[in-house]
């Protein structure tokens, strides 16, 4: 997609070196390492319970690595940070909540601030302007509660960016999504990523929706990662390597494949498209 | 002044304004009631009705135990309240996700307790009338050498919640993300789940252990049914508490003269109440808000659907002309 050249031009916001976590006995990230580039936007590949919002939750030190570092431009993370701009895979809000989507975005300001905020025109046009970025205007008065999947999205992504960070993670935004909204949504990260000059991590455990958008891939298989453009990454033998049995790659038209079948580690996702597929090479 | 009370004393009962007892059970009862409800919105927020509950049951014991003891029972209630309080985070801290459980655990021990210190005090000072004071409360009996004691105690809870108003939205929102924004998120609950004990702690003595949670959560409720703005839930809950506080000792005064007995009917039973009908009537509002609301949205699509000459038009005769 684009030659390596360009990715070095840009500046490193993140960096993970030879990450390991253990928990609860279990090891549950092993040897992860990848950087992270300003304007580029990251896909974070894998399937459920490889280890993707563990490695946001690292990056965002709510865990402490057992081994390796974690670098934020070259420094070890700041104390306090909000340079990131984080957007969890499920938040558990009551529909009761008396928050609407202006006020979680208003949230993002200073959210983090004791006291009781004054109502200033600045802050509203920062809300306003945000809102209008994530084309979110329609809703803006909707309690948060009642917001549909995408529309929560949305409004969590304006609360994410509206401080302004380095670095935007994303945990399963697409997950809720129907396919015109996932479009959408991965439209405006690209666009916030190139404009913003922001480096964007989203996770995904289908790594179709972002293929025309991605810079680089960090594929996931228990535990273990391997990084690149999708080119150098989504290959039969980096694959095989990484699960540590045969993968299969399968390019279809525009899509790809990864028949990974076998153990634990596979894609529903895939599972299901591969019956309708000639069975070929499989273990 | 004068003629302001003449009219007031042709409509209420001629001593309303001049009776001690009503005068403390006004200021205090609104202070407290006010307070409640403030940190009440918090409390239906994130979801600690059970632990507000169960902060007014454990406070329980320490009030009839300083009853025991002839002690003010205001302290009791406070130091039981924020032990619990205490309690409930230590247990909680090693089981996270069990907040319920850690705080049923608490509840029993302390419930245990009241009941054992409960009749102690009954059987020695052969008067169920402490009793019921500490069960059910009553403003009337609110010493007025007690008002600063009441309002300084208000104070630093509400100061307590005005302090984290953003920690504490954020963290209803996602702990994760607070945590991730750097919010001390365990810290802030603590502090909450104290400023909710102190809260707790004084409607215990204004409106009784057993009722407390009904101006806990009451008026919260109410105001999240009026409003999805957070600023004014707060307002709401505020205005509503301290209104259905005044109103019910207007009542319980004036209930002097009604049957069966001529006695008085308790203050909290009015307090109670009224929270009880203005929960119902916010929920009726709201409803009818919804069905206003949908109703336009409808209108408004009917209209456009039959506008004449509608390119985009849409239905089943957009579909018939293509
Ligand atoms: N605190 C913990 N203690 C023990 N094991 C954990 C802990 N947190 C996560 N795990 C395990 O780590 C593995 C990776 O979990 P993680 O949540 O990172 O997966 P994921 O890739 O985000 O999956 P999903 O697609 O389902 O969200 C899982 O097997 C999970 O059970
Ligand atoms: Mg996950």
């Amino acid at each position: 997609m684009t030659s390596p050249d360009r990715f070095d031009a840009r500046p490193e916001v993140l960096r993970l070196e030879g990450v390991s976590l253990w928990l609860s006995g279990r090891e549950i990230l092993h040897d992860v390492g990848f950087s992270l580039r300003a304007g580029e936007l990251t896909g974070l590949i894998g399937s459920n319970g490889a280890g993707k919002t563990t490695i946001f939750r690292v990056i965002l030190g709510l865990e402490t690595p057992s081994s390796g570092r974690v670098l934020f431009a070259g420094h070890p993370r700041p104390h306090r940070n909000r340079l990131i701009g984080y957007v969890p895979q499920s938040i558990g809000l009551d529909p009761d909540v008396p928050l609407r989507a202006r006020d979680l975005v208003a949230l993002g300001i200073d959210g983090d601030r004791f006291g009781i905020p004054l109502p200033s025109r600045g802050r509203r046009r920062l809300v306003d302007d945000m809102l209008e970025a994530v084309d979110a205007q329609a809703f803006a008065d909707t309690r948060v509660g009642k917001l549909s999947g995408g529309e929560l999205q949305r409004s969590l992504i304006a609360h994410a960016l509206i401080s302004q960070p380095r670095l935007l993670l994303l945990d399963e935004p697409l997950a809720s999504l129907d396919i015109r909204s996932e479009q959408e949504v991965v439209g405006l990260l690209a666009r916030i990523a190139r404009e913003q000059q922001i480096a964007v991590l989203i996770s995904a455990h289908e790594m179709n929706p972002l293929l025309p958008v991605m810079d680089r891939v960090v594929y996931v298989a228990s535990g273990r990662a391997a990084s690149g453009s999708t080119e150098e990454v989504v290959r039969e033998d980096v694959l095989s390597a990484l699960y540590g049995h045969h993968v299969d790659v399968l390019h279809l038209q525009d899509r790809i494949l990864v028949v990974a079948g076998k153990d634990e580690g596979h894609h529903l996702e895939l599972e299901r498209e591969q019956h309708a597929l000639p069975p070929r090479g499989l273990g | 002044m004068t003629g302001v009370s003449a009219i007031l004393n042709g409509i209420f009962e001629p001593g309303l304004f001049t009776s001690e007892p009503v005068r403390v059970a006004v200021v205090v009862g609104g202070v407290v009631s006010l307070v409640s409800a403030v940190v009440g919105v918090f409390t239906v927020i994130r979801g600690q009705s059970f632990a507000g509950h169960s902060l007014g049951d454990l406070g329980t014991t320490g009030g009839s135990g300083a009853f025991l003891v002839g002690a003010n029972p205001l302290w009791g209630f406070v130091a039981f309240a924020l032990v619990g309080a205490g309690a409930m985070e230590l247990f909680e801290a090693r089981r996270p996700r069990q907040r319920d459980m850690a705080t049923g655990i608490v509840l029993g021990a302390g419930l245990g307790i009241a009941a054992l210190f409960l009749y102690l005090g009954t059987t020695r000072s052969n008067t169920t009338g402490a009793t019921i004071t500490i069960l059910f409360g009553s403003m009337f009996v609110i010493r007025a050498s007690m008002i600063p004691v009441f309002v300084l105690l208000s104070l630093s809870a509400l100061a307590v919640v005005a302090l984290l108003y953003r920690p504490l939205l954020l963290s209803a929102v996602s702990p994760d993300i607070a945590h991730a924004r750097g919010v001390p998120v365990r810290t802030v609950g603590i502090l909450y789940l104290l400023a909710l004990a102190v809260a707790v702690s004084l409607s215990c003595v204004t409106i009784g252990a057993v009722l407390s949670t009904a101006v806990l959560i009451g008026p919260a409720a109410a105001a999240l049914r009026l409003t999805k703005r957070p600023g004014l839930a707060i307002t709401w809950a505020a205005l509503i508490a301290v209104a259905v506080t005044w109103l019910g000792i207007l009542l319980a005064y004036d209930s002097y003269y009604w049957p069966p007995a001529r006695r008085g009917w308790p203050v909290s039973f009015f307090v109670v109440a009224l929270v009880f009908v203005v929960y119902l009537l916010a929920d009726l509002a709201s409803r009818r808000k919804a069905r206003r609301q949908s109703a336009h949205a409808v209108a408004r699509r009917e209209d456009r659907v039959g506008l004449p000459g509608d390119s985009d038009r849409t239905g089943p005769a957009g579909l018939g002309a293509r």
